[in-house]
């Protein structure tokens, strides 16, 4: 599962289509907008993306990590637009049959998917202005 | 030859459009295609240097040359992995 959304993420029913009984292990990972970044106060983000690359580097961190791992199911989500403090902007979900594959196989999910997928977040900051965000 | 330059985020902030109209010499590579963006909207140049370049929804390095047809985007760094 693959998706894009600017509807708030059922990250209990994305870990729920990922469960199997072939699968003893499911790891499910939730990014969420955090309040404070160093000195100064988060409100909200923004996010967009490059739709169409995007979903083309998620299928492909899938394939990556679907060949890496015994990958039983996996599932990832972004959120797009405004999100405030406290909500659900990505959630990756992964099954396998054993726990360190799962944890593994997750961590690689969310690295790539930070590293390679076009989507950028614009910090809408607590005193009124925006900036978005770069490494 | 014209090619349309599509831009996100800080890039389209910078630029005040969504896109821009390159005028490119036929068989120019990516890095051809850097440089005309810089003296076409000078108000790109901070971020040319750092922004990556996606030709068909693909990744391409300074010597890809720059087809026709081609979908082209000026991607700024993306959030990074540091964080969240």
């Amino acid at each position: 599962v693959i998706r894009l959304t600017r509807e708030p993420i059922d990250y209990a029913g994305l870990t729920e289509r990922v469960r199997s009984p072939h699968c003893g292990a499911v790891v499910t990972f939730l990014g969420t907008v955090r309040d404070i970044t160093g000195e100064k106060t988060t409100v909200a983000l923004d996010y967009e993306a490059y739709g169409g690359m995007a979903e083309k580097k998620l299928a492909e961190i899938e394939a990556d990590v679907r060949q890496r791992w015994p990958v039983g199911d996996v599932a990832m989500i972004h959120r797009l637009g405004r999100i405030e403090v406290g909500e659900i902007s990505v959630a990756v979900a992964v099954s396998c049959p054993h726990r360190a594959d799962a944890f593994a196989a997750c961590r690689h999910a969310i690295d790539r998917l930070k590293e390679l997928v076009p989507i950028w977040k614009q910090e809408h900051w607590a005193d009124g202005r925006t900036e978005w965000a770069h490494p | 030859m014209i090619v349309r330059v599509r831009l996100f985020a800080r890039a389209r902030d910078l630029a005040g459009e969504d896109a821009l109209e390159i005028d490119l010499p036929s068989g120019g590579s990516v890095a051809d295609l850097r440089a005309r963006l810089g003296e076409t909207c000078p108000a790109l140049k901070p971020l040319l240097t750092r922004a990556a370049v996606a030709v068909n929804e693909e990744f391409a390095g300074d010597e890809v040359i720059v087809l026709p047809s081609a979908e082209v985007a000026l991607l700024p760094p993306v959030s990074g992995g540091s964080d969240g």
